[in-house]
């Protein structure tokens, strides 16, 4: 077997793995590009998403479930902000903080309460479940949708924070807080809107990751949530190309070293396993640990253009 | 104003505590302690166990023992599938006053509180945890089921014989004590040579890269004995990613998750279990009027009454208790714990009785088949070791 071969379907699903945390990572990079609060709540923003799918889309279909699960979503992220953040505006970001802690963790029991703690199928969205074929490997459609999608709409949300009077507004707010509230702009505003777009992505995220894994239970949106968090760190939090790219890393990485076993025996490389694929999330970490040792703003950080 | 209303709050928490003695009041009452996860990787599996206990309690809510007649009462502790919660649950069911205890599904679990009831001197009787160290290091612990060495020749003798399986992928979870001792049961009948093992961390959800791995080894069959909730997202990839070999677990996926996971897909799946539904068609009818008239039973099944081998092995658990009860003469643990190892009771997975360490003496095994199309399982046979 030549190397392509055994190596492209672990690059694939990096990929799309990628794409996955990367739309979710901008929800923790705007948040943070503005308030400077890291959102603790937005992974578990993203497991009610998929909750409220599994349960919407058993009784109504797909066309009207799917808009009205992202409806929520952002209703969800805008109830959130308004009922535990704004209201400490004023206080030390530590108690902000603590708050999204609390946020957490109330939607994890929340989850909890209502499934019973039991896995939740996600229900197959028909085409981009369907199975295909790509260069002689099998895998799902949403697979190879997921990076597209996500260039698409990070594209989409670049031109939102360039070329629109909110994303001007965006960029004033994240540069001076006070300032840009002296010259009339409606910090709550600004703010609402950022939740809003964070969770529609998340939302949106939320489809592609459970089609493709299609198990919903509360502490679902605790790993990839994580994952996303240290990706959005990576790329210098704040930044929503940074974000991106550093999702894709984090994504491909994790997958080849699942594989990189396979990888290295089938290429002769080595003879006997040597247990890498156990590594996978402490690389994560590892990296994490790394990047704000050495370049404590990340990739992409304190690059004041980028910033929203 | 307030005063009053905190006041008629109270007085009306104390009527309710009344009236909840009221009703209890005419038989005295013996507590059987219920540690099962309800929550977490193995919830699912763990409601289906207390199913049977339930159902046994719904048909013998009473016992005689020393010539009175006591009402049972089952007190439920979740250990949340989680280790480290495991021994608080245990010491809630102490607490409350339990005169032994049954479970739990999870054989991780059963280990991290072995010690607190071994300290209180409370016995457990293990319904489906086939890890060996359950009892092997812990004198109050028995079980009514087989144990993983034995569940793991089997398996591998299935593999060899049956599927004609050369090279084996196995995959557990790490930090799993039924998974991670399965697989090695497992490697260890079927030759470590021929098999690669390797290990998922918690929490993951990109199970497609394990799939791969045994796709590009050249392994003929797939070993993961794993959570039915990790199970499900296996069984999705498996079918997207055309794995092109049978898949092959033990008793935990004996559960509908699988059979709904699987229906529709092109996967061939095979476990060995304690039960086949249809060994006795009484039984199954009785369980499954029951299953169908309580809304909330309904639902911790899965949303059908497809049988699963952990509910008929809580029923039989039950009974086993009772026996127990019976035999002691007296709700004392430390009497209940003297009597335990010559109890004896045939249920409707079979005769039990224990040995030396407190295990049950079991010699066979279920192997069942998914069938993808209709979504229940085939029998397979009946496997011993020997």
């Amino acid at each position: 077997m030549d190397v392509l071969k055994t190596t492209l379907p672990y690059i694939i699903s990096g990929i799309s793995v990628g794409g996955q945390y990367a739309l979710i990572a901008i929800g923790y990079t705007m948040v943070y590009g503005i308030l400077r609060l890291i959102n603790f709540a937005h992974g578990d923003v993203f497991m009610v998403a998929g909750l409220m799918m599994v349960y919407l889309s058993a009784s109504l279909p797909l066309y009207l479930s799917i808009p009205l699960m992202i409806l929520l979503t952002v209703l969800l992220g805008f109830t959130i902000e308004r009922v535990a953040y704004k209201p400490l505006r004023s206080a030390p970001r530590m108690s902000v903080m603590i708050s999204a802690i609390g946020v957490s963790y109330l939607l994890q029991n929340l989850a909890l309460y209502i499934t019973g703690g039991l896995n939740k199928n996600y229900p197959q969205i028909p085409w981009i479940s369907d199975r295909i074929s790509l260069f002689g490997m099998e895998t799902s459609r949403v697979t190879v949708i997921t990076p597209f999608l996500t260039i698409v709409l990070v594209f989409a949300l670049v031109m939102l924070i360039n070329h629109t009077k909110i994303g001007m507004a965006m960029r004033a707010v994240s540069r001076d807080f006070e300032t840009s509230q002296l010259m009339g702009i409606q910090i709550n505003r600004v703010i609402s809107a950022t939740f809003i777009i964070g969770t529609f992505l998340a939302a949106v995220g939320s489809i592609l990751f459970f089609t493709n894994y299609p198990g919903v239970v509360p502490t679902s949106g605790a790993m990839p949530g994580l994952k996303a968090f240290v990706a959005a760190v990576f790329g210098g939090i704040g930044s929503i190309p940074g974000a991106v790219i550093g999702a894709f890393i984090i994504g491909i990485a994790e997958s080849v070293i699942k594989g990189l076993d396979t990888i290295l025996i089938v290429n002769g490389v080595i003879s006997e396993q040597i247990g890498l694929a156990t590594f996978s999330d402490a690389f994560t970490f590892v990296l994490l640990i790394i990047i704000l040792v050495f370049k404590p703003t990340g990739l992409f950080g304190e690059k004041s253009t980028d910033k929203v | 104003m307030k005063k009053v209303l905190s006041l008629t709050l109270a007085l009306i928490m104390i009527f309710a505590l009344c009236s909840i003695g009221v009703a209890h009041a005419d038989n005295p009452v013996v507590k059987i302690g219920v540690f099962e996860p309800q929550s977490g990787d193995n919830g699912a599996g763990g409601k289906q166990e207390v199913l049977g206990m339930q159902y046994a309690n719904h048909l013998t809510p009473t016992v005689d023992i020393g010539g009175t007649t006591y009402d049972v009462e089952l007190i439920y502790a979740d250990n949340a599938s989680s280790n480290d919660k495991a021994p608080t649950a245990a010491q809630t069911l102490i607490s409350s006053g339990v005169s032994l205890v049954l479970g739990s599904y999870g054989s991780g679990v059963s280990i991290a509180a072995s010690d607190t009831f071994d300290a209180a001197g409370v016995p457990a009787i293990g319904v489906t945890c086939t890890n060996p160290q359950v009892t092997a290091g812990c004198d109050v612990y028995f079980r009514i089921c087989f144990l993983d060495p034995f569940q793991g020749t089997v398996l591998a003798n299935f593999a060899k014989s049956e599927l004609g399986a050369t090279k084996a992928y196995c995959l557990a979870k790490q930090g799993d004590d039924y998974s991670g001792g399965l697989c090695n049961y497992f490697i260890e009948a079927f030759g470590k040579d021929n098999c690669v093992y390797e290990q998922f961390p918690e929490g993951t959800s990109d199970y497609s890269t394990y799939i791969t791995n045994a796709q590009n080894q050249g392994c003929d069959v797939f070993f993961s004995p794993v959570s039915t909730e990790a199970a499900a997202q296996i069984i999705a990839k498996a079918d997207t990613q055309a794995l092109g070999m049978p898949i092959l677990a033990g008793d935990t996926w004996d559960s509908n998750v699988i059979l709904q996971a699987a229906k529709g897909t092109n996967v061939k799946i095979c476990v060995t279990t304690f039960y086949q539904e249809g060994a006795d068609a009484e039984f199954d009818a009785g369980i499954k009027s029951w299953i169908n008239s309580d809304a909330t039973a309904l639902a911790n099944n899965g949303g059908n009454d497809e049988l699963a081998a952990v509910t008929v092995m809580g029923f039989d658990a039950y009974y086993v208790a009772l026996e127990a009860l019976k035999a002691a003469g007296s709700t004392d643990p430390a009497d209940v714990l003297e009597v335990l190892p010559s109890v004896t009771y045939t249920g409707v997975t079979g005769a039990i009785a224990f040995d030396d360490i407190g295990d049950a003496k079991r010699d066979s095994a279920f192997v069942k088949q998914c069938n993808t199309e209709t979504g229940v399982w085939d029998f397979v046979s009946v496997a011993t070791v020997g």
